[in-house]
């Protein structure tokens, strides 16, 4: 579904990505992981087409498509979605409006005729259960006010209405306890299909235990280190990141 | 945020603006210049009664002895006085009847403003007056308001056939010694409305009017009176366009509600005069005073506005809450983007007993325009009860713009409760960016954002005017996200 090839990446000029291979297919959950500063997030931001992210080389192929070259909207209407690691407040606007504007310019993109209010909110009482999502917070401003369980969840609850193909979860754990990650682990569980993919950036292993990825790749240094199955995440647990640090070749 | 480079949204271009186009009709036109001499041929040309030309003599040599007001915020190029045509009437204009007489290329010009006759007439129920530079052309609706005793026609078609209330009325509210803007206009008054509602009428429908300014370097000069009578309710909508123009053009009106006991007037605005180009050129002054007094027991006056237009924005619609248990509510939404300049806010003066006043301001500023909020509220010593509601927001798209709040309140009366709160917000470009990532444009992200914040004065206004108001905030902010 998306092939990331030889891809390098300058932030306020620094390089911070020198050279990211990735290949996910549809079906699969990918895993990220690395310390703080590797680019996990830079990695993250770069695919769903954040200003100030320089691609010095490289390309990203998604279904097909120079994914580089579109907008932000744009990779969103194409089936890409990025659960933040801190989503924003938006005052002022609702989550059930952002949800409609958003799924109504999805279904255009993709020739769909729009849902009618009545359609919208049908579809939108369904996918609640997904994520246990109070019906109270629908009317409310996005992420006004929400605490920092509430801002995950609202997250993986836009990802089951929105229904993307590809969808990158940065740091969803970040932040959690243990109930309020079994609830958005249960939710990005459900989700999962054949016909979909997920990248999931963490530091920790924990979330694995509840999302068991099919591939865990470790970033250290804007480079992807090592690659393996979710024992390399077991691996990585116990041993901590130096165990891979010390395994590189100098100068990476 | 980057600032050496233009971000994404910084090159968004503006939309031309849309009523940027001339109609082509002769006008017939007095010399540039202002003198005792040009006021006796605008007051000869409107066949205007003998004490309609002594009160605009009196203000015209009171107006001598007056001086330009300076202590708003405002950058304002100085006004050569004599540099402006102070009567402009389309050459064909005459009485008419009916709609069907209209002259065709005036109909054009209207159907170009979107605010055909016809179609008002067929699809809603608005009656429609609508000023064409200095002259009112087609009245509609005459006859179904007449048989309610509703008088609803131009201001000079008034001062003709209904002299005694508009001696009664007229400078009522707003003296022409007020200010010097308001004298000027009670000088050289071109035209206007007049709507007068009989005691206990209930108006059937929203009347509106629309203004337009045509001929170089006309000025418009249109005053309105509204009267409701004891019981009266009535819910007048006012609609601006204007055309390109490099020169200047001085807009200065004057508006004054009149609201019995027990009666209630709603008067909404949405503007949208031409700003200025990107570089700040052109554009209207707009220095407006607009106030309305609740004269008896329970009275209230509404004033809803949404301003997007104006290269220079002077204009704080009052209201004088005379009557105990009056009531006076401003609800308002400034947007200024490019070079525009804004100075407005409200007056609420708290005289009768128990009396409730009601503010709500959003201002938006972007560009490198300015944005300041002027409101008073004023409670008198024998205001027992008083009680007001302030809220003034500002929004700033982008870093290079400004908003300022300058609140006055003196209360003489310590049974008074005046609340007032503030807030200034902006709008990121990771907020942008977040709507971006749910597939939104960043247009319609601007949008959203936008009018989720103006969502409370949005919804006091007449249904017809809230869509029109959200489009015309679409246009005024394109380009303007930082």
């Amino acid at each position: 579904m998306i092939d990331i090839k030889n891809l390098y990446v300058n932030v306020e000029g620094k390089e911070i990505l020198k050279g990211i291979n990735l290949s996910v297919k549809k079906g699969e959950v990918h895993a990220i992981m690395g310390p703080n500063g590797s680019g996990k997030s830079t990695l993250a931001n770069v695919l769903a087409g954040k200003e100030n992210y320089e691609v010095k080389g490289g390309e990203v192929v998604y279904e097909g498509m120079n994914l580089l070259e579109l907008s932000p909207e744009d990779r969103a209407r194409a089936g890409i979605f990025l659960a933040f690691q801190y989503p924003i407040e938006i005052p002022g606007v609702s989550n059930t409006n952002l949800l409609k504007t958003a799924v109504n310019e999805i279904r255009k993109y993709r020739g769909l005729e729009e849902l009618d209010a009545i359609e919208f909110l049908t579809m939108i009482k369904k996918k609640m259960g997904i994520v246990e999502m109070n019906q109270s917070l629908l009317n409310r401003s996005v992420n006004e006010g929400f605490s920092g369980g509430e801002k995950k969840r609202n997250e993986i609850f836009q990802m089951a209405v929105l229904e993307p193909k590809l969808a990158i979860l940065d740091e969803t754990d970040s932040g959690l306890d243990i109930d309020a990650l079994r609830v958005v682990a249960g939710g990005v569980n459900k989700l999962k299909s054949p016909d979909n993919a997920v990248i999931l950036v963490t530091h920790y292993q924990r979330l694995l235990d509840y999302i068991v990825p099919d591939f865990v790749h470790v970033l250290y240094k804007g480079r992807i280190v090592k690659s393996g199955t979710k024992e390399l995440a077991l691996e990585l647990e116990e041993r901590g990141y130096d165990w891979v640090k010390d395994e590189c070749p100098v100068g990476v | 945020m980057s600032n050496t480079e233009l971000t994404e949204i910084e090159q968004f271009t503006n939309q031309e603006y849309k009523y940027g186009f001339v109609t082509d009709i002769e006008a017939d036109e007095i010399p540039k210049g202002l003198s005792e001499d040009i006021i006796r041929q605008i007051s000869l040309k409107k066949e205007e009664p003998e004490f309609m030309l002594e009160w605009r003599l009196k203000a015209y040599r009171h107006w001598l002895t007056m001086q330009e007001p300076d202590w708003a915020k405002l950058n304002i190029a100085p006004v050569d006085y004599q540099d402006i045509i102070y009567y402009s009437a389309p050459k064909k204009a005459k009485k008419l009847n009916s709609i069907n007489e209209v002259d065709p290329e005036l109909r054009s010009t209207f159907e170009k403003l979107g605010i055909s006759l016809d179609e008002q007439k067929r699809l809603s129920n608005v009656a429609v007056d609508a000023v064409f530079d200095s002259v009112s052309v087609a009245t509609s609706f005459k006859e179904k308001l007449s048989g309610l005793g509703i008088i609803f026609c131009s201001f000079s078609e008034a001062v003709k056939e209904h002299p005694d209330l508009i001696r009664k009325y007229m400078g009522s509210v707003v003296p022409y010694t007020d200010n010097f803007y308001a004298a000027l206009n009670s000088a050289v008054f071109s035209d206007g409305s007049f709507c007068y509602i009989p005691k206990g009428v209930r108006c059937p429908m929203e009347l509106s009017t629309y203004f337009r300014i045509n001929a170089s370097s006309t000025g418009q000069f249109e005053r309105t009176l509204i009267v409701a009578e004891e019981g009266a309710y009535v819910s007048y909508l006012e609609g601006c366009t204007a055309p390109m123009r490099d020169e200047n053009q001085l807009h200065a009106a004057v508006v004054e509600i009149v609201s019995h006991k027990n009666a209630n007037v709603k008067y909404s605005t949405v503007q949208n005069w031409y700003p200025g180009d990107k570089e700040g050129k052109g554009g209207i002054y707009n220095f407006v005073t607009k106030r309305g007094i609740c004269k008896g027991e329970n009275a209230k006056i509404s004033w809803t506005q949404v301003e997007t237009g104006s290269a220079i924005t002077w204009k704080y619609p009052s209201v004088i809450l005379l009557g105990d248990n009056s009531v006076g509510e401003f609800h308002s939404v400034a947007v200024t983007n490019n070079y525009q300049q804004a100075d407005t806010g409200t007056k609420m003066i708290h005289i009768g007993k128990n009396t409730h006043s009601t503010i709500v301001s959003k201002g938006i500023s972007a560009g490198k325009s300015n944005n300041s909020y002027r409101g008073l509220v004023r409670v008198s010593k024998n205001a027992e009860g008083a009680r007001n509601f302030s809220q003034c927001d500002s929004l700033l798209l982008g870093d290079k713009c400004g908003a300022h709040t300058f609140p006055y309140i003196e209360v003489n009366n310590p049974t008074a409760q005046v609340e007032h709160e503030a807030t200034t917000s902006k709008i990121g470009e990771d907020q942008i960016f977040y709507l971006n990532q749910r597939g939104i444009s960043t247009e319609d992200a601007v949008n959203l954002i936008v009018n989720g914040y103006c969502k409370e004065v949005f919804k006091e206004l007449p249904m017809e005017f809230a869509v029109e108001a959200q489009k015309l905030l679409s246009v005024s902010l394109e380009g303007s996200v930082g």
